[in-house]
């Protein structure tokens, strides 16, 4: 597979320009509906592009990527609602104190999903190919059984009323940098070492790279992300269950990047849109939605592996 | 003591059923090396199959409830073929990554058509009483016909396969193709034919073990394969995939310390067992009990 191409010459002022544009579209979202479809989408470009680190750029094959963003999710509303309080004061603080408190809360929620990730990848990475993917389904389900039987953390109800700090702005600008921070990584000379392991492992490994170790790096940076997905998610829905974040939502996060083309940052961004807004759409024949959905997949393997959304554009000139 | 013998009864049926599904996998996996996701529907579908074909059926009689199960079995067969045919086999050459994501899509295509209302809809169903009901009681023991039953069947069907993957022409085919495809093809094994046998047994035998499920308890609904499939894979694993009478054990174990846990202070974590079980073994004896272990050769 050829490297993943630099969306546009400068990531740096793309990435600025993508800050700018989250935080004054949040000015003209003024309509609910809208401003759940927008942040629905920030939440899931980074779920998708993260997992596409892991997933299509060092080619394994994790299946549990909601469980990290469980973790995210649980860490970061535990944060806002049991340390929150205290350091805002009775009558909730200013702005600018609540989105500094949010911020440390989404922080972290994933370093503790990267630290989870770690956890899980460092004995399970050494596996292979169909295995891994076992491995991080029943890890992702272990993570599931374990929250649901935490007390403090309201067990199998889940965490209600959690503070509704997640604005449109919040969840692209995080969006933004998480496609930054996939792409210069990618880019980078460290980054070689993950397609490296992606195209031909053994050959990588003949060549004297730890390729074990650049597949926990790419599992954890992976992880971290969707712990912030993770906590975005709980401040925007308010109310999270553990069973909110089962073998489904990891599918569908999968699905998003095979769609894009694993590996293909660019075509990753494009299908979480497309599976973002494909429901709003087919919301009349909603119930045929998912067997619409799997059909997809499957004649997509058959006809076109590569990704619906992996063009072959003229190498851009810098 | 009587606790203990009546929790080992429960334990041997569930890790009966579990058995028979792991067997589906091993044997998908040691011909074509990659994991059929959707073995766990085939047997969703197999429940539902029987919860269909049993209702027209009269209750409480034997031949009723085999001609149930044989009924099942025989579309579990055939949707294996069909999926095999038109979902695998186009892809025998390409990596096996792609394959793998095609059984997810097979698998969740089967989960979502059948919790369509115009299917069978979401909602968990009883499933018809097709087998005589007798509970006996033994010295405090309590011993349903249906737990003897699942037992029983299960066993006829390891023998057979046995028989089939030992005995047989076919069988032996089987075995050469997992050992060698392509040795297997020189002389004179038609590839395709074995594979599509393959997943007709294993189909079957997952098909079997929906209604054995079923029968133990009570419900039906679109579902219902997923934990017991992703359960009887661990098992496959545990026994070392590819290996027939691993998957056997595989199953007996996992059904065995899944109940155990069920019945005591930790009965939450049950769901989580099966999955903590399969990171030990991978960790320390990855090539499964008693599996053997290959080098990847370049």
């Amino acid at each position: 597979m050829t490297p993943s191409r630099r969306i546009f010459s400068s990531p740096h002022l793309a990435l600025l320009g993508a800050l700018i544009a989250s935080v004054t579209l949040t000015r003209f979202v003024a309509d609910p509906y809208a401003n759940d479809i927008f942040t629905t989408l920030g939440i899931n470009i980074i779920l998708a592009v993260s997992l596409n680190l892991v997933n299509g750029h060092t080619g394994q094959f994790s299946l549990g990527h909601a469980g990290f963003m469980s973790v995210g999710a649980y860490l970061s509303a535990a944060v806002t609602m049991f340390i929150g309080p205290r350091l805002l004061g009775e009558d909730g603080g200013a702005l600018w104190a609540q989105n500094a408190v949010f911020f440390g809360a989404l922080l972290a929620g994933g370093l503790c999903a990267a630290f989870v990730g770690l956890l899980v990848g460092v004995p399970s990475l050494r596996l292979r190919g169909d295995y891994l993917a076992i491995v991080t389904l029943g890890f992702g389900e272990i993570i599931r059984v374990i929250f649901q039987n935490i007390e403090p953390l309201g067990g199998a109800l889940g965490l209600n009323g959690i503070p509704n700090y997640t604005t449109v702005a919040w969840t692209l600008s995080v969006a933004a940098i998480t496609v930054f921070v996939v792409g210069c990584l990618v880019n980078s000379t460290y980054g070689r070492g993950f397609l490296a392991t992606h195209d031909d492992e053994i050959a990588a490994e003949a060549m004297g790279l730890n390729t074990t170790r650049y597949k926990i790096v790419a599992f954890g940076i992976g992880a971290f992300f969707a712990g912030i997905a993770g906590g975005l998610y709980g401040h925007f829905k308010m109310s999270i269950t553990a069973s909110g974040f089962d073998f489904t939502r990891s599918i569908e996060i999968v699905v998003m990047v095979i769609l894009g083309g694993m590996g293909n940052t660019l075509g990753v961004i494009l299908a979480a849109v497309l599976l973002t807004l494909l429901p709003e759409v087919l919301r009349p024949i909603a119930e045929y939605r998912m067997i619409l959905y799997s059909f997809l997949l499957i004649v997509l393997m058959l006809v076109r592996p590569q990704g619906l959304f992996n063009f072959h554009f003229p190498k851009l000139r810098r | 003591m009587t606790e203990f013998l009546q929790q080992l009864l429960n334990a041997l049926s569930l890790g009966a059923i579990y058995a028979l599904i792991a067997l589906g996998y091993t044997m998908v996996y040691g011909v074509l090396r990659f994991i059929n996701f959707a073995h766990s529907d085939v047997f969703m579908v197999g429940a539902v199959a029987g919860c269909l074909i049993g209702k027209h059926l009269p209750t409480g009689t034997w031949w009723g409830g085999l001609t149930c199960l044989l009924a099942a079995m025989i579309v579990c067969s055939a949707l294996g073929m069909f999926i095999e045919r038109f979902a695998y086999r186009p892809l025998r050459s390409s990596p096996r990554l792609n394959v793998l994501i095609t059984a997810i899509g097979v698998s969740l295509l089967l989960e979502y058509t059948f919790q369509n209302e115009h299917v069978f809809g979401a909602a968990p169903r009883s499933f018809p009483q097709v087998f005589p009901q007798v509970v006996w009681q033994l010295r405090g023991l309590t011993l349903s016909s249906n737990q003897l039953l699942v037992i029983g069947v299960a066993l006829v069907l390891m023998v057979a396969l046995q028989f089939i993957v030992f005995r047989t022409k076919i069988g032996t085919a089987m075995r050469a193709v997992a050992l060698n495809p392509r040795a297997a093809q020189l002389v004179g094994i038609n590839p395709d034919v074995v594979v599509s046998f393959t997943f007709a047994l294993g189909s079957a035998l997952a098909g079997a073990g929906g209604i054995l499920y079923a029968l133990n308890y009570q419900s039906v609904e679109p579902l219902m394969g997923v934990m017991p499939g992703l359960k009887a894979f661990v098992a496959a694993v545990i026994g070392g995939i590819g290996n027939i009478p691993g998957a056997a054990l595989g199953g007996l174990l996992i059904g065995t310390i899944e109940t155990f846990v069920g019945g005591s202070q930790l009965s939450t974590y049950k769901d989580a067992i099966a999955f903590a079980l399969l990171i030990l073994i991978l960790l320390f004896r990855p090539a499964g009990l008693l599996g053997r272990s290959h080098v990847e050769k370049v």
